[in-house]
Protein backbone atom coordinates (compact mmCIF):
# COMPACT_ATOMS: atom_id res chain seq x y z
CA UNK A 1 0.00 0.00 0.00
CA UNK A 2 2.87 2.23 1.11
CA UNK A 3 4.22 1.69 -2.64
CA UNK A 4 0.92 2.61 -4.03
CA UNK A 5 0.89 6.47 -2.65
CA UNK A 6 3.64 8.49 -1.21
CA UNK A 7 3.68 9.04 2.14
CA UNK A 8 3.29 12.24 1.23
CA UNK A 9 -0.02 11.78 -0.67
CA UNK A 10 -0.73 9.22 2.70
CA UNK A 11 -0.88 12.40 5.13
CA UNK A 12 -2.97 14.39 2.86
CA UNK A 13 -5.91 11.44 3.13
CA UNK A 14 -5.56 11.16 6.60
CA UNK A 15 -5.71 14.95 6.89
CA UNK A 16 -8.87 15.00 4.84
CA UNK A 17 -10.21 12.18 6.88
CA UNK A 18 -9.33 13.62 10.34
CA UNK A 19 -10.38 17.55 9.39
CA UNK A 20 -13.91 15.96 7.39
CA UNK A 21 -14.55 14.16 11.03
CA UNK A 22 -14.07 17.43 13.16
CA UNK A 23 -15.76 19.45 11.13
CA UNK A 24 -19.28 17.10 10.99
CA UNK A 25 -18.55 15.90 14.32
CA UNK A 26 -18.43 19.93 15.64
CA UNK A 27 -21.02 21.02 13.51
CA UNK A 28 -23.83 18.69 14.12
CA UNK A 29 -25.56 19.91 17.16
CA UNK A 30 -25.56 23.06 15.48
CA UNK A 31 -26.83 21.44 12.69
CA UNK A 32 -29.48 19.74 14.25
CA UNK A 33 -30.55 23.14 15.93
CA UNK A 34 -30.72 25.00 12.65
CA UNK A 35 -32.84 22.32 11.36
CA UNK A 36 -35.21 22.02 14.03
CA UNK A 37 -35.69 26.19 14.33
CA UNK A 38 -35.77 25.99 10.14
CA UNK A 39 -38.28 22.94 10.20
CA UNK A 40 -40.67 23.78 13.70
CA UNK A 41 -40.45 27.60 14.93
CA UNK A 42 -41.44 30.56 13.30
CA UNK A 43 -39.62 33.51 13.96
CA UNK A 44 -38.15 37.12 12.75
CA UNK A 45 -35.35 36.16 10.67
CA UNK A 46 -36.59 32.86 9.82
CA UNK A 47 -35.76 33.59 6.00
CA UNK A 48 -32.81 35.41 6.82
CA UNK A 49 -31.75 32.35 8.72
CA UNK A 50 -32.20 30.25 5.88
CA UNK A 51 -30.43 32.35 3.36
CA UNK A 52 -27.12 32.20 5.36
CA UNK A 53 -27.52 28.76 5.97
CA UNK A 54 -27.72 28.10 2.30
CA UNK A 55 -25.14 30.81 1.42
CA UNK A 56 -21.57 29.29 1.04
CA UNK A 57 -23.81 26.27 -1.69
CA UNK A 58 -24.19 29.08 -3.81
CA UNK A 59 -21.44 31.55 -3.01
CA UNK A 60 -17.94 30.98 -5.17
CA UNK A 61 -15.58 29.14 -2.27
CA UNK A 62 -13.28 31.58 -3.03
CA UNK A 63 -15.02 33.95 -1.59
CA UNK A 64 -16.14 31.96 1.50
CA UNK A 65 -12.39 31.31 2.55
CA UNK A 66 -11.94 35.44 1.77
CA UNK A 67 -14.84 36.05 4.43
CA UNK A 68 -13.16 33.42 6.56
CA UNK A 69 -9.95 34.73 6.74
CA UNK A 70 -11.05 38.12 7.11
CA UNK A 71 -13.60 36.76 10.16
CA UNK A 72 -11.29 33.93 11.79
CA UNK A 73 -7.47 35.18 10.54
CA UNK A 74 -4.94 35.96 13.09
CA UNK A 75 -6.08 39.75 12.44
CA UNK A 76 -9.77 39.04 11.62
CA UNK A 77 -12.27 40.68 14.34
CA UNK A 78 -12.98 36.86 15.88
CA UNK A 79 -9.99 35.49 15.46
CA UNK A 80 -7.74 38.37 17.19
CA UNK A 81 -10.15 37.70 19.88
CA UNK A 82 -10.28 33.98 19.49
CA UNK A 83 -6.13 34.19 19.24
CA UNK A 84 -6.25 35.35 23.90
CA UNK A 85 -7.59 32.51 24.37
CA UNK A 86 -5.53 30.22 22.45
CA UNK A 87 -7.34 29.28 19.63
CA UNK A 88 -6.14 29.67 16.13
CA UNK A 89 -7.74 29.07 12.58
CA UNK A 90 -5.52 30.54 10.20
CA UNK A 91 -2.71 28.49 8.37
CA UNK A 92 -3.92 25.17 10.78
CA UNK A 93 -5.99 22.37 9.92
CA UNK A 94 -8.40 23.07 12.89
CA UNK A 95 -9.33 25.89 9.94
CA UNK A 96 -9.49 23.30 7.06
CA UNK A 97 -12.23 21.53 9.51
CA UNK A 98 -13.97 25.31 9.93
CA UNK A 99 -13.88 25.73 6.51
CA UNK A 100 -15.40 22.42 5.36
CA UNK A 101 -17.83 22.56 8.10
CA UNK A 102 -19.06 25.95 6.64
CA UNK A 103 -19.44 24.72 3.39
CA UNK A 104 -21.04 21.47 4.18
CA UNK A 105 -23.39 22.91 6.37
CA UNK A 106 -25.97 23.42 4.05
CA UNK A 107 -26.26 19.69 3.03
CA UNK A 108 -26.35 18.77 6.61
CA UNK A 109 -29.12 21.28 7.83
CA UNK A 110 -31.21 20.39 4.38
CA UNK A 111 -31.22 16.97 5.07
CA UNK A 112 -32.05 16.84 8.75
CA UNK A 113 -34.79 19.60 8.22
CA UNK A 114 -36.42 17.02 5.90
CA UNK A 115 -36.70 14.32 7.93
CA UNK A 116 -37.56 16.65 11.06
CA UNK A 117 -40.63 17.84 8.78
CA UNK A 118 -41.66 14.06 8.11
CA UNK A 119 -42.17 13.64 11.86
CA UNK A 120 -46.19 14.31 12.51
CA UNK A 121 -46.27 17.06 15.18
CA UNK A 122 -49.38 15.22 16.94
CA UNK A 123 -47.13 12.75 18.16
CA UNK A 124 -44.97 15.19 19.79
CA UNK A 125 -48.41 17.09 21.09
CA UNK A 126 -49.28 13.62 22.54
CA UNK A 127 -45.75 13.21 24.31
CA UNK A 128 -46.36 16.69 25.95
CA UNK A 129 -50.12 15.59 27.03
CA UNK A 130 -48.25 12.39 28.76
CA UNK A 131 -46.03 14.57 31.03
CA UNK A 132 -42.52 14.96 28.93
CA UNK A 133 -41.02 17.99 28.92
CA UNK A 134 -40.33 19.80 25.44
CA UNK A 135 -36.47 18.68 25.76
CA UNK A 136 -37.27 14.84 26.77
CA UNK A 137 -40.21 15.45 23.90
CA UNK A 138 -37.20 15.96 21.17
CA UNK A 139 -35.14 13.49 22.86
CA UNK A 140 -37.74 10.68 23.16
CA UNK A 141 -39.83 11.33 20.26
CA UNK A 142 -38.57 13.57 17.81
CA UNK A 143 -34.55 11.87 17.75
CA UNK A 144 -35.10 8.40 17.78
CA UNK A 145 -37.27 9.34 14.87
CA UNK A 146 -35.17 11.50 13.36
CA UNK A 147 -32.01 9.58 13.46
CA UNK A 148 -31.48 8.29 10.01
CA UNK A 149 -32.22 11.75 8.78
CA UNK A 150 -29.27 13.16 10.79
CA UNK A 151 -27.04 10.27 9.90
CA UNK A 152 -27.92 10.90 6.34
CA UNK A 153 -27.09 14.84 6.86
CA UNK A 154 -23.91 13.85 8.51
CA UNK A 155 -22.58 11.13 5.97
CA UNK A 156 -23.69 14.31 3.09
CA UNK A 157 -21.61 16.91 5.29
CA UNK A 158 -18.75 14.63 5.88
CA UNK A 159 -18.50 13.75 1.88
CA UNK A 160 -18.78 17.40 0.86
CA UNK A 161 -15.99 18.39 3.97
CA UNK A 162 -13.99 15.82 2.20
CA UNK A 163 -14.08 17.20 -1.25
CA UNK A 164 -13.63 21.26 0.06
CA UNK A 165 -10.96 22.84 -2.02
CA UNK A 166 -11.61 26.59 -2.78
CA UNK A 167 -12.77 28.39 0.53
CA UNK A 168 -9.96 25.16 2.38
CA UNK A 169 -7.23 26.75 0.23
CA UNK A 170 -8.04 30.20 0.37
CA UNK A 171 -8.73 30.52 4.34
CA UNK A 172 -5.48 28.05 5.56
CA UNK A 173 -3.19 27.42 2.20
CA UNK A 174 -1.81 24.40 0.71
CA UNK A 175 0.58 23.17 3.78
CA UNK A 176 1.85 19.59 3.53
CA UNK A 177 0.90 17.72 6.83
CA UNK A 178 -0.60 20.87 8.45
CA UNK A 179 -3.35 22.26 5.80
CA UNK A 180 -2.90 19.99 2.35
CA UNK A 181 -6.03 17.99 2.25
CA UNK A 182 -6.88 15.09 -0.29
CA UNK A 183 -7.77 18.20 -3.28
CA UNK A 184 -5.22 20.24 -2.17
CA UNK A 185 -3.05 17.60 -1.98
CA UNK A 186 -4.27 16.91 -5.92
CA UNK A 187 -3.67 19.97 -7.22
CA UNK A 188 -0.29 19.81 -5.67
CA UNK A 189 0.12 16.80 -7.52
CA UNK A 190 -0.99 18.08 -10.61
CA UNK A 191 1.45 21.51 -10.44
CA UNK A 192 4.16 19.11 -10.86
CA UNK A 193 5.70 17.58 -13.54
CA UNK A 194 5.20 13.54 -13.37
CA UNK A 195 2.52 14.32 -10.94
CA UNK A 196 -0.43 12.55 -12.90
CA UNK A 197 0.22 9.06 -11.49
CA UNK A 198 -0.07 10.32 -8.01
CA UNK A 199 -2.79 12.67 -8.51
CA UNK A 200 -4.86 9.56 -10.22
CA UNK A 201 -4.24 7.67 -7.42
CA UNK A 202 -6.08 10.17 -5.03
CA UNK A 203 -8.49 10.80 -7.49
CA UNK A 204 -9.87 7.23 -7.13
CA UNK A 205 -10.16 7.70 -3.31
CA UNK A 206 -11.93 10.49 -3.63
CA UNK A 207 -14.08 8.95 -5.94
CA UNK A 208 -14.35 6.06 -3.56
CA UNK A 209 -15.14 7.71 -0.96
CA UNK A 210 -17.81 9.85 -2.24
CA UNK A 211 -19.68 7.64 -3.52
CA UNK A 212 -20.18 5.48 -0.38
CA UNK A 213 -21.01 8.32 0.54
CA UNK A 214 -23.85 8.96 -1.09
CA UNK A 215 -25.39 5.52 -1.22
CA UNK A 216 -25.12 5.07 2.26
CA UNK A 217 -26.75 8.52 2.51
CA UNK A 218 -29.45 7.26 0.37
CA UNK A 219 -29.60 3.75 1.80
CA UNK A 220 -30.62 5.79 5.33
CA UNK A 221 -32.91 8.17 3.85
CA UNK A 222 -35.20 5.24 3.02
CA UNK A 223 -35.04 4.15 6.28
CA UNK A 224 -36.61 7.13 7.96
CA UNK A 225 -39.46 7.03 5.68
CA UNK A 226 -39.75 3.41 6.53
CA UNK A 227 -39.39 4.20 10.30
CA UNK A 228 -41.75 6.95 10.10
CA UNK A 229 -44.60 5.27 8.64
CA UNK A 230 -43.81 2.47 11.41
CA UNK A 231 -42.57 -0.47 9.62
CA UNK B 1 -65.04 18.10 38.37
CA UNK B 2 -63.50 19.58 35.77
CA UNK B 3 -65.19 23.58 34.66
CA UNK B 4 -64.89 25.04 31.95
CA UNK B 5 -65.18 29.05 30.58
CA UNK B 6 -63.79 29.74 27.23
CA UNK B 7 -63.35 32.62 24.83
CA UNK B 8 -61.37 32.13 21.33
CA UNK B 9 -62.22 33.66 17.76
CA UNK B 10 -61.28 32.01 14.80
CA UNK B 11 -61.86 33.63 10.90
CA UNK B 12 -65.63 33.11 11.06
CA UNK B 13 -66.37 31.43 14.51
CA UNK B 14 -66.34 31.98 17.89
CA UNK B 15 -66.17 29.93 20.28
CA UNK B 16 -67.90 30.89 23.75
CA UNK B 17 -68.81 28.35 26.32
CA UNK B 18 -68.78 27.31 29.86
CA UNK B 19 -70.02 24.35 31.26
CA UNK B 20 -69.17 21.63 34.27
CA UNK B 21 -67.55 18.23 33.74
CA UNK B 22 -69.03 16.35 37.20
CA UNK B 23 -67.59 13.09 38.28
CA UNK B 24 -68.38 10.34 35.33
CA UNK B 25 -68.16 10.51 31.50
CA UNK B 26 -69.28 13.94 30.01
CA UNK B 27 -70.04 13.90 26.59
CA UNK B 28 -69.03 17.20 24.16
CA UNK B 29 -72.06 16.48 21.67
CA UNK B 30 -72.47 18.60 18.81
CA UNK B 31 -71.62 18.92 14.64
CA UNK B 32 -68.03 18.73 13.23
CA UNK B 33 -66.61 22.16 13.44
CA UNK B 34 -69.27 23.17 16.49
CA UNK B 35 -66.09 23.37 18.93
CA UNK B 36 -65.63 20.43 20.52
CA UNK B 37 -61.80 19.60 19.49
CA UNK B 38 -61.25 23.28 20.25
CA UNK B 39 -62.22 22.81 23.59
CA UNK B 40 -60.39 19.85 24.60
CA UNK B 41 -57.79 20.62 22.99
CA UNK B 42 -57.87 24.10 25.26
CA UNK B 43 -58.64 22.11 28.30
CA UNK B 44 -55.16 20.04 27.48
CA UNK B 45 -53.33 23.22 27.01
CA UNK B 46 -52.35 22.38 23.53
CA UNK B 47 -54.14 25.68 22.49
CA UNK B 48 -53.87 28.86 24.42
CA UNK B 49 -57.45 30.41 24.69
CA UNK B 50 -58.06 34.20 24.08
CA UNK B 51 -59.52 34.42 27.23
CA UNK B 52 -60.91 31.69 29.84
CA UNK B 53 -60.71 29.83 32.87
CA UNK B 54 -59.78 26.40 33.10
CA UNK B 55 -60.06 24.26 36.69
CA UNK B 56 -59.76 20.27 37.55
CA UNK B 57 -60.80 20.07 40.87
CA UNK B 58 -59.91 23.16 42.22
CA UNK B 59 -56.59 23.00 40.33
CA UNK B 60 -56.31 26.07 38.12
CA UNK B 61 -54.58 25.44 34.02
CA UNK B 62 -56.10 28.29 32.52
CA UNK B 63 -56.79 31.66 33.77
CA UNK B 64 -56.19 34.67 31.15
CA UNK B 65 -57.47 37.11 33.99
CA UNK B 66 -54.10 36.31 36.29
CA UNK B 67 -51.92 35.16 33.18
CA UNK B 68 -51.91 31.58 33.90
CA UNK B 69 -51.22 29.09 32.00
CA UNK B 70 -49.63 25.78 32.68
CA UNK B 71 -48.15 23.81 29.34
CA UNK B 72 -49.58 20.70 28.36
CA UNK B 73 -46.84 18.51 30.37
CA UNK B 74 -47.74 20.18 33.54
CA UNK B 75 -51.54 19.69 33.42
CA UNK B 76 -51.67 16.02 34.68
CA UNK B 77 -54.28 15.24 31.93
CA UNK B 78 -54.77 11.90 29.46
CA UNK B 79 -55.46 12.56 26.00
CA UNK B 80 -56.82 9.62 24.07
CA UNK B 81 -56.52 11.05 20.32
CA UNK B 82 -58.96 10.07 17.36
CA UNK B 83 -55.79 8.70 15.87
CA UNK B 84 -54.21 6.97 18.70
CA UNK B 85 -51.09 8.47 17.71
CA UNK B 86 -49.10 5.82 19.21
CA UNK B 87 -44.90 6.24 19.18
CA UNK B 88 -44.18 4.15 15.86
CA UNK B 89 -40.51 3.85 17.30
CA UNK B 90 -41.79 2.02 20.77
CA UNK B 91 -43.51 -1.17 21.64
CA UNK B 92 -46.55 -1.33 23.07
CA UNK B 93 -45.17 -1.89 26.63
CA UNK B 94 -42.63 1.38 25.65
CA UNK B 95 -45.61 3.41 24.38
CA UNK B 96 -47.54 2.40 28.03
CA UNK B 97 -44.88 3.27 30.27
CA UNK B 98 -43.90 6.64 28.51
CA UNK B 99 -45.81 8.78 30.64
CA UNK B 100 -44.72 6.79 33.61
CA UNK B 101 -41.13 8.14 33.05
CA UNK B 102 -42.63 11.94 34.24
CA UNK B 103 -45.25 11.15 36.71
CA UNK B 104 -44.69 10.96 40.56
CA UNK B 105 -48.24 9.80 41.26
CA UNK B 106 -48.04 6.19 39.24
CA UNK B 107 -46.39 2.83 40.14
CA UNK B 108 -45.16 0.27 38.28
CA UNK B 109 -47.62 -2.24 39.05
CA UNK B 110 -49.80 -0.27 37.92
CA UNK B 111 -49.25 -1.83 34.30
CA UNK B 112 -51.00 -5.43 34.66
CA UNK B 113 -53.97 -4.11 35.78
CA UNK B 114 -54.42 -1.79 33.34
CA UNK B 115 -52.74 -4.45 30.47
CA UNK B 116 -55.84 -6.66 31.95
CA UNK B 117 -58.60 -4.66 31.96
CA UNK B 118 -57.64 -3.36 28.12
CA UNK B 119 -57.18 -7.07 27.27
CA UNK B 120 -53.91 -5.84 25.58
CA UNK B 121 -51.35 -8.52 27.37
CA UNK B 122 -50.18 -10.21 23.79
CA UNK B 123 -49.65 -7.04 22.46
CA UNK B 124 -46.99 -5.80 24.67
CA UNK B 125 -43.86 -6.43 22.37
CA UNK B 126 -45.18 -5.63 19.70
CA UNK B 127 -44.83 -2.71 17.68
CA UNK B 128 -47.94 -0.26 16.96
CA UNK B 129 -47.85 -0.92 13.16
CA UNK B 130 -48.42 -4.48 13.46
CA UNK B 131 -51.91 -3.64 15.19
CA UNK B 132 -55.35 -3.33 14.25
CA UNK B 133 -57.10 -0.15 15.11
CA UNK B 134 -58.82 -1.42 17.97
CA UNK B 135 -55.76 -2.91 19.29
CA UNK B 136 -54.11 0.85 18.69
CA UNK B 137 -56.75 3.06 20.75
CA UNK B 138 -57.02 0.51 23.42
CA UNK B 139 -52.81 1.10 23.70
CA UNK B 140 -53.65 4.60 23.50
CA UNK B 141 -56.32 4.48 26.18
CA UNK B 142 -53.71 2.82 28.56
CA UNK B 143 -51.22 5.18 27.54
CA UNK B 144 -53.21 7.80 28.79
CA UNK B 145 -54.48 5.45 31.73
CA UNK B 146 -51.13 5.12 32.81
CA UNK B 147 -49.80 8.96 32.85
CA UNK B 148 -51.99 8.85 35.80
CA UNK B 149 -54.02 12.30 34.94
CA UNK B 150 -56.57 13.99 37.15
CA UNK B 151 -58.63 13.81 33.51
CA UNK B 152 -59.28 11.84 30.66
CA UNK B 153 -59.99 13.64 27.31
CA UNK B 154 -61.09 11.55 24.34
CA UNK B 155 -61.83 13.11 21.11
CA UNK B 156 -64.10 10.59 18.97
CA UNK B 157 -61.74 7.71 20.04
CA UNK B 158 -63.87 5.61 18.12
CA UNK B 159 -64.81 8.18 14.90
CA UNK B 160 -61.92 6.22 13.06
CA UNK B 161 -62.95 2.25 13.48
CA UNK B 162 -65.54 0.32 11.87
CA UNK B 163 -68.45 -0.84 13.76
CA UNK B 164 -67.12 -4.20 15.16
CA UNK B 165 -63.65 -2.37 16.23
CA UNK B 166 -66.29 0.34 17.84
CA UNK B 167 -68.40 -2.71 19.69
CA UNK B 168 -64.66 -4.51 20.55
CA UNK B 169 -64.07 -0.86 22.65
CA UNK B 170 -67.16 0.06 24.04
CA UNK B 171 -67.42 -2.18 26.74
CA UNK B 172 -63.76 -1.04 27.87
CA UNK B 173 -64.95 2.53 28.22
CA UNK B 174 -67.82 1.63 29.88
CA UNK B 175 -65.27 -0.36 32.68
CA UNK B 176 -62.95 2.68 32.41
CA UNK B 177 -66.58 5.19 33.30
CA UNK B 178 -67.39 2.89 36.51
CA UNK B 179 -63.73 1.83 37.61
CA UNK B 180 -61.47 3.94 37.22
CA UNK B 181 -62.90 6.95 38.69
CA UNK B 182 -61.59 9.75 36.68
CA UNK B 183 -63.53 12.14 34.54
CA UNK B 184 -63.66 11.89 31.59
CA UNK B 185 -64.61 14.65 28.96
CA UNK B 186 -65.56 12.38 25.57
CA UNK B 187 -66.39 14.43 22.16
CA UNK B 188 -68.76 12.46 20.03
CA UNK B 189 -71.20 12.94 17.53
CA UNK B 190 -72.41 9.66 17.70
CA UNK B 191 -75.77 9.84 20.06
CA UNK B 192 -75.84 6.28 20.39
CA UNK B 193 -72.29 6.33 22.09
CA UNK B 194 -73.92 9.28 24.35
CA UNK B 195 -76.86 7.65 24.83
CA UNK B 196 -74.36 4.22 25.94
CA UNK B 197 -71.58 6.08 27.58
CA UNK B 198 -72.45 9.30 29.10
CA UNK B 199 -73.28 9.95 32.69
CA UNK B 200 -73.42 13.94 31.50
CA UNK B 201 -73.94 15.73 28.39
CA UNK B 202 -73.30 18.80 26.90
CA UNK B 203 -74.48 19.71 23.45
CA UNK B 204 -72.73 22.40 21.43
CA UNK B 205 -73.66 24.24 18.37
CA UNK B 206 -71.24 26.71 16.45
CA UNK B 207 -69.17 27.13 19.41
CA UNK B 208 -71.98 27.49 22.36
CA UNK B 209 -73.26 25.37 24.68
CA UNK B 210 -77.31 24.42 23.85
CA UNK B 211 -78.31 22.48 26.42
CA UNK B 212 -76.58 20.90 29.36
CA UNK B 213 -77.63 18.06 32.30
CA UNK B 214 -77.65 14.29 33.35
CA UNK B 215 -77.80 11.92 30.50
CA UNK B 216 -81.19 10.72 30.89
CA UNK B 217 -82.93 14.03 31.67
CA UNK B 218 -81.16 15.41 28.18
CA UNK B 219 -81.53 13.09 25.61
CA UNK B 220 -85.92 12.84 26.63
CA UNK B 221 -85.91 16.45 26.95
CA UNK B 222 -88.31 17.30 24.13
CA UNK B 223 -86.54 20.74 23.53
CA UNK B 224 -83.37 19.46 22.88
CA UNK B 225 -84.61 17.08 20.57
CA UNK B 226 -84.54 19.36 17.46
CA UNK B 227 -80.89 19.55 18.02
CA UNK B 228 -79.81 15.98 18.42
CA UNK B 229 -82.21 15.06 15.17
CA UNK B 230 -85.90 13.94 16.08
CA UNK B 231 -84.77 10.29 14.79
CA UNK B 232 -82.70 10.18 17.62
CA UNK B 233 -84.78 11.44 20.38
CA UNK B 234 -85.34 8.77 23.62
CA UNK B 235 -85.22 8.40 26.69
CA UNK B 236 -82.49 6.62 28.35
CA UNK B 237 -83.15 4.18 31.39
CA UNK B 238 -81.44 1.83 34.07
CA UNK B 239 -82.76 -1.62 34.08
CA UNK B 240 -81.34 -4.47 36.53
CA UNK B 241 -81.37 -7.95 35.23
CA UNK B 242 -83.98 -10.43 37.16
CA UNK B 243 -84.38 -13.61 35.54
CA UNK B 244 -83.46 -15.54 31.95
CA UNK B 245 -87.11 -17.19 31.86
CA UNK B 246 -87.06 -20.39 29.99
CA UNK B 247 -89.04 -19.09 26.71
CA UNK B 248 -85.61 -17.39 25.77
CA UNK B 249 -86.27 -13.67 27.03
CA UNK B 250 -84.74 -11.66 30.18
CA UNK B 251 -86.77 -10.31 32.58
CA UNK B 252 -85.47 -6.95 33.42
CA UNK B 253 -86.61 -4.77 36.56
CA UNK B 254 -86.78 -0.72 35.62
CA UNK B 255 -88.65 1.93 38.34
CA UNK B 256 -91.05 2.20 35.30
CA UNK B 257 -91.83 -1.20 35.81
CA UNK B 258 -91.02 -4.69 33.95
CA UNK B 259 -89.62 -5.27 30.56
CA UNK B 260 -88.71 -8.27 28.70
CA UNK B 261 -86.10 -8.41 25.82
CA UNK B 262 -84.43 -11.16 23.81
CA UNK B 263 -82.05 -12.99 26.10
CA UNK B 264 -79.02 -11.03 27.00
CA UNK B 265 -75.69 -12.26 27.75
CA UNK B 266 -75.70 -10.59 31.02
CA UNK B 267 -75.60 -11.84 35.05
CA UNK B 268 -78.40 -11.62 37.24
CA UNK B 269 -78.20 -8.42 39.21
CA UNK B 270 -76.15 -6.76 36.51
CA UNK B 271 -76.84 -3.25 35.86
CA UNK B 272 -77.99 -2.43 32.16
CA UNK B 273 -78.59 1.01 30.40
CA UNK B 274 -81.50 0.59 27.82
CA UNK B 275 -82.26 3.10 24.85
CA UNK B 276 -85.66 3.35 23.68
CA UNK B 277 -86.23 5.94 20.73
CA UNK B 278 -89.16 8.26 20.68
CA UNK B 279 -90.27 6.99 17.37
CA UNK B 280 -90.36 3.44 18.48
CA UNK B 281 -92.51 4.42 21.40
CA UNK B 282 -96.57 4.18 20.72
CA UNK B 283 -99.96 5.37 22.85
CA UNK B 284 -102.13 3.99 24.18
CA UNK B 285 -104.98 5.75 26.24
CA UNK B 286 -106.80 2.11 27.39
CA UNK B 287 -104.75 -0.71 28.14
CA UNK B 288 -103.62 -2.81 24.82
CA UNK B 289 -105.19 -5.69 24.23
CA UNK B 290 -104.73 -8.90 21.56
CA UNK B 291 -101.12 -6.79 20.87
CA UNK B 292 -98.01 -8.58 20.39
CA UNK B 293 -95.48 -6.24 21.98
CA UNK B 294 -94.28 -7.17 25.23
CA UNK B 295 -93.37 -4.57 27.31
CA UNK B 296 -96.42 -2.25 27.85
CA UNK B 297 -96.00 0.16 30.46
CA UNK B 298 -98.34 2.18 32.53
CA UNK B 299 -97.68 5.66 32.38
CA UNK B 300 -98.53 9.40 32.73
CA UNK B 301 -98.49 12.12 30.24
CA UNK B 302 -96.55 14.99 31.28
CA UNK B 303 -96.44 17.71 28.33
CA UNK B 304 -96.42 17.60 24.55
CA UNK B 305 -94.69 19.70 22.34
CA UNK B 306 -94.94 20.10 18.65
CA UNK B 307 -91.63 19.18 16.92
CA UNK B 308 -92.35 19.86 12.88
CA UNK B 309 -95.17 17.32 11.84
CA UNK B 310 -95.11 15.41 14.82
CA UNK B 311 -95.48 15.91 18.54
CA UNK B 312 -93.29 14.82 20.97
CA UNK B 313 -94.77 13.41 24.40
CA UNK B 314 -93.04 12.95 27.45
CA UNK B 315 -94.48 10.53 29.72
CA UNK B 316 -93.48 9.50 33.43
CA UNK B 317 -93.38 5.96 34.21
CA UNK B 318 -92.08 5.13 38.05
CA UNK B 319 -89.10 8.20 38.39
CA UNK B 320 -88.07 7.75 34.65
CA UNK B 321 -89.08 9.71 31.78
CA UNK B 322 -89.94 8.04 28.62
CA UNK B 323 -90.18 10.05 25.25
CA UNK B 324 -92.53 9.28 23.06
CA UNK B 325 -93.22 10.76 18.82
CA UNK B 326 -96.26 10.17 17.16
CA UNK B 327 -98.68 12.29 14.83
CA UNK B 328 -100.31 15.50 15.48
CA UNK B 329 -103.13 13.81 14.52
CA UNK B 330 -103.03 11.00 16.88
CA UNK B 331 -102.32 13.46 19.54
CA UNK B 332 -105.50 15.04 18.75
CA UNK B 333 -107.65 12.06 18.32
CA UNK B 334 -106.29 10.40 21.85
CA UNK B 335 -107.16 13.90 23.31
CA UNK B 336 -103.68 13.44 25.01
CA UNK B 337 -102.87 16.33 27.83
CA UNK B 338 -101.22 16.82 30.84
CA UNK B 339 -101.71 14.29 33.41
CA UNK B 340 -103.85 12.07 31.33
CA UNK B 341 -102.84 7.86 32.65
CA UNK B 342 -101.76 6.12 29.61
CA UNK B 343 -100.31 3.15 28.15
CA UNK B 344 -97.15 3.43 26.65
CA UNK B 345 -96.09 0.42 24.11
CA UNK B 346 -92.35 -0.19 23.40
CA UNK B 347 -91.72 -1.40 19.97
CA UNK B 348 -88.18 -1.89 20.00
CA UNK B 349 -85.31 -1.33 23.46
CA UNK B 350 -82.00 -1.44 22.45
CA UNK B 351 -79.61 -2.22 25.02
CA UNK B 352 -75.62 -1.47 24.99
CA UNK B 353 -74.26 -5.41 24.50
CA UNK B 354 -72.36 -5.97 27.38
CA UNK B 355 -73.33 -2.79 29.40
CA UNK B 356 -72.18 -4.41 32.50
CA UNK B 357 -71.78 -2.09 35.73
CA UNK B 358 -73.44 1.00 37.24
CA UNK B 359 -74.77 3.37 34.84
CA UNK B 360 -75.64 6.71 34.62
CA UNK B 361 -74.04 8.89 37.92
Amino acid sequence: MTDWLTPEAWQAVRLSLEVSLWAVAASLPLGILVAYALARWRFPGHGLLNGLVHLPLVLPPVVTGYLLLLTFGRRGWVGQWLDQIGIVFAFRWTGAALAAAIMAFPLMVRAIRLAIEAVDPRLEQAASTLGAPRLWVFLTVTLPLILPGILAGAILAFAKAMGEFGATITFVSNIPGQTQTLPSAIYAFLQVPGGEAAAARLVLIAVAVAMAALFLSEWLSRLIARRIRGA
Amino acid sequence: MLSVALRHAFAGFTLDAAFQAPAGLTALFGRSGSGKTTIVNAVAGLLRPQSGRVTVQDIVLTDSDRGIFLPPHRRGIGYVFQDARLFPHLTVRQNLLYGHWFTARGRPSDLPRVVEMLGIGPLLTRRPAALSGGERQRVAIGRALLSHPRLLLMDEPLAALDQPRKDEILPYLERLRDQAGLPILYVSHSTAEVARLATTVVLLDRGRVTAAGPVAALLSDPAVAPLLGLAEAGAVLTARVEAHECDGLTRLAAPAGPLFLPRIAAPIGALLRLRILAQDVMIATVPPQGISALNVIPARVRDLSPAGDSVLVRLEAGDQVILSRITARSAAALDLRPGLPVHAVLKAVSVAPGTIGVSGG
